[in-house]
């Protein structure tokens, strides 16, 4: 993690230039305060699960768009990094070009990619990418409401306790409510997993597609929520294991045969894309991948 | 209307509800002692039936109860009886771990084989032993029950909280056990909310037998119902001392349903326990004046 304080940039840098902002930090964020994230990241890591308090930081973009992530990001970030950053599968969301401008800006040595095998540091929001990822990347989910147990308590102190007493009733009873009145478990994104067999968690609001691949996954997986304050983890190798009964197990999205309009996927998570005309198409949700297939295939 | 055909009824009953000796020693407390304030050198001295008060004249404290030291074995009912603020609640609430107490020891026969303090057990212990071992009735059913979710939500709670994980057993022991309380298996799924007071009450029964616990704790059980639910209810917890060994203490004011359930009894003044012994002997013999008032009451 580099110390220097970026200097020699005009006042009103812009991203054509090749330089920095004057008189920022490097990475944005002044040294005391990474280090303070760092802090946060690495009880997080060593507590799987927990919702670890941090003194999340002002920065350029409000909070409620990412500034959790974002800070995780500017934390962990080096010369030699390679950022991706994607918004529902996107690469090139304003949010997503934002946050990467904002890296790229105020982090020299930090290259960006779309793609996703090049990436050391990935920042996220609400998707893991469909390729695999492996044991040096590190994922940064921004996080919207960290609390699995805001649905059925709404006081703080009390969810606190019910996580140190790993009183995880009332949520379960939630799940058998909702078998009961559905016939199925309804919850999609951001579905409760039990993390090490420990603490349950809500996986930021990612698809149940992508929820089985947290457990046991190869990579580092951190979370932050900016306007809640809170940084957890799911290191490499640990047990994610949703919530749901011996007899309604847990089933990822069903896309009944459907395929993406454009490279043609079938296994991958599909989302619906409004035509001109009224009607719709399903296409992949991770546009990185679908462009690499498309590729691949000599179709772009 | 439930999404789930009605299933056969089957009572699934815990391991250790067959292994248990209607022999042992299911509960024993020593020396409880519960205050609200800081508490004086003197409080022990100022306070008590010889006072006629649980308030410290010097500190102002509130001795809730004190010196209480009773036991129970397997299959057998304590009855606390005492006038109001006598402290009896706040036994049930000290041992059921809504209250902490400012002293002595509790321990349970199938919490490390009744060899360690529960009141000094961390608090994950604690709620793990509440959950599995444990039932309490309140004397308000909206203190026992979420009135917002189902009746069978209610009694599922416990059974989740004690990690059954199968839909289809939990309705069945939810079905069963609320059909016994003479609650309609079409109303497991009606909210608590829409109940009369008396099947609040029974749904509270309901769910603390839910999980076969080792310790049922009952606040006033039978107060707020008609004499005929109560008759049925009384039939029901007679049924279980004798099936599934459960040890029970049982706070009331109604000296009949003490009469018929305990064996043993134990008065409470002013936070002392001041008589204790059999419960005909208590009923028929009473040697405290209190307790000579509190039998003449009723027989007059």
């Amino acid at each position: 993690m580099n110390e220097a304080v970026v200097s020699e940039i005009p006042h009103d840098a812009s991203r054509t230039q090749s330089g920095t902002h004057s008189g920022y930090s490097y990475a944005f964020l002044d040294e005391l305060t990474k280090k303070s994230v760092r802090r946060a990241i690495l009880k997080a890591v060593a507590v799987p699960g927990y919702q670890v308090p941090f003194g999340s930081t002002e920065l350029p973009i409000a909070r409620g768009w990412g500034t959790g992530g974002l800070q995780v990001t500017l934390s962990l970030i080096g010369p030699g990094d390679v950022l991706k950053v994607i918004d529902q599968g996107s690469d090139d969301s304003v949010n997503a070009v934002n946050i990467r401008q904002l890296v790229e800006l105020t982090a020299p040595g930090v290259d960006t990619t779309a793609a996703t095998e090049e990436a050391t540091i990935i920042q996220t929001r609400h998707r893991i990418p469909e390729a695999p990822l492996h044991a040096d990347q590190i994922m940064v989910f921004q996080v919207p409401l960290p609390e699995p147990l805001r649905v059925v308590e709404r006081r703080e102190s009390e969810t606190r306790r019910m996580h140190a007493e790993a009183d995880y009733g009332r949520i379960w009873v939630a799940l058998y409510e909702d078998v009961v009145q559905h016939g199925r478990i309804t919850r999609s994104a951001g579905y409760p997993v039990v993390v090490n067999g420990r603490h349950v968690m809500t996986p930021s609001p990612i698809p149940k597609w992508d929820v089985p691949r947290l457990h046991q996954a190869p990579f580092l997986s951190l979370f932050g929520a900016g306007r809640e304050k809170r940084i957890y983890a799911v290191p490499p190798l640990t047990d994610v294991v949703p919530l749901a009964f011996d007899d309604y197990p847990f089933a990822i999205e069903d896309f009944d045969g459907a395929h993406c309009a454009r490279c043609g996927s079938d296994d991958t998570f599909l989302v619906e894309v409004p035509q001109p005309d009224g009607s719709s198409v399903m296409s992949c949700s991770d546009e990185s991948w679908c462009e690499a297939r498309r590729t691949e295939r000599g179709q772009s | 209307m439930s999404a789930i055909a009605t299933l056969p009824t089957e009572i699934v009953r815990h391991d250790h509800v067959a292994s248990r000796n209607a022999e042992q020693i299911a509960l024993k407390v020593e020396n409880l002692e519960a205050r609200y304030g800081r508490g004086c050198s003197a409080c022990h001295e100022l306070t008590g039936p010889e006072h006629s008060t649980n308030v410290c004249g010097q500190c102002g404290t509130v001795i809730a109860c004190a010196d209480v030291s009773f036991a129970v074995r397997a299959g057998r009912t304590l009855g606390i009886v005492g006038e109001s603020g006598s402290g009896k609640t706040t036994v049930l609430r000290c041992l059921y771990g809504d209250l902490n107490p400012a002293g002595g020891t509790a321990s349970l026969m199938t919490y490390e084989e009744g060899r360690a303090n529960l009141f000094t057990a961390s608090a994950q212990v604690r709620r793990r032993v509440r959950n599995f071992d444990m039932g309490m009735v309140y004397q308000h059913a909206r203190d026992g029950l979420n009135l917002r979710i189902s009746a069978g939500g209610n009694v599922a709670e416990r059974l989740l909280a004690a990690e059954w994980r199968r839909v289809d057993q939990i309705r069945a022991r939810a079905g069963h056990l609320l059909e016994r309380m003479e609650i309609p298996r079409s109303r497991m799924d009606t909210p608590p909310s829409a109940f009369s007071g008396g099947m609040q009450q029974r749904v509270q029964i309901a769910r603390a037998l839910a999980n076969g616990p080792a310790v049922v704790l009952l606040d006033e059980m039978t107060s707020g119902l008609d004499v005929s639910v109560q008759a049925g209810v009384l039939d029901l917890v007679l049924e279980l001392q004798r099936t599934e060994g459960v040890a029970m203490v049982v706070v009331s004011h109604d000296l009949g349903v003490i009469r018929l359930l305990c064996e043993r009894t134990m008065v409470m003044k002013n936070g002392r326990v001041v008589e204790s012994g059999l419960t005909d002997q208590i009923l028929e013999d009473p040697r405290h004046p209190y307790t000579q008032l509190l039998v003449s009451s009723v027989n007059a």
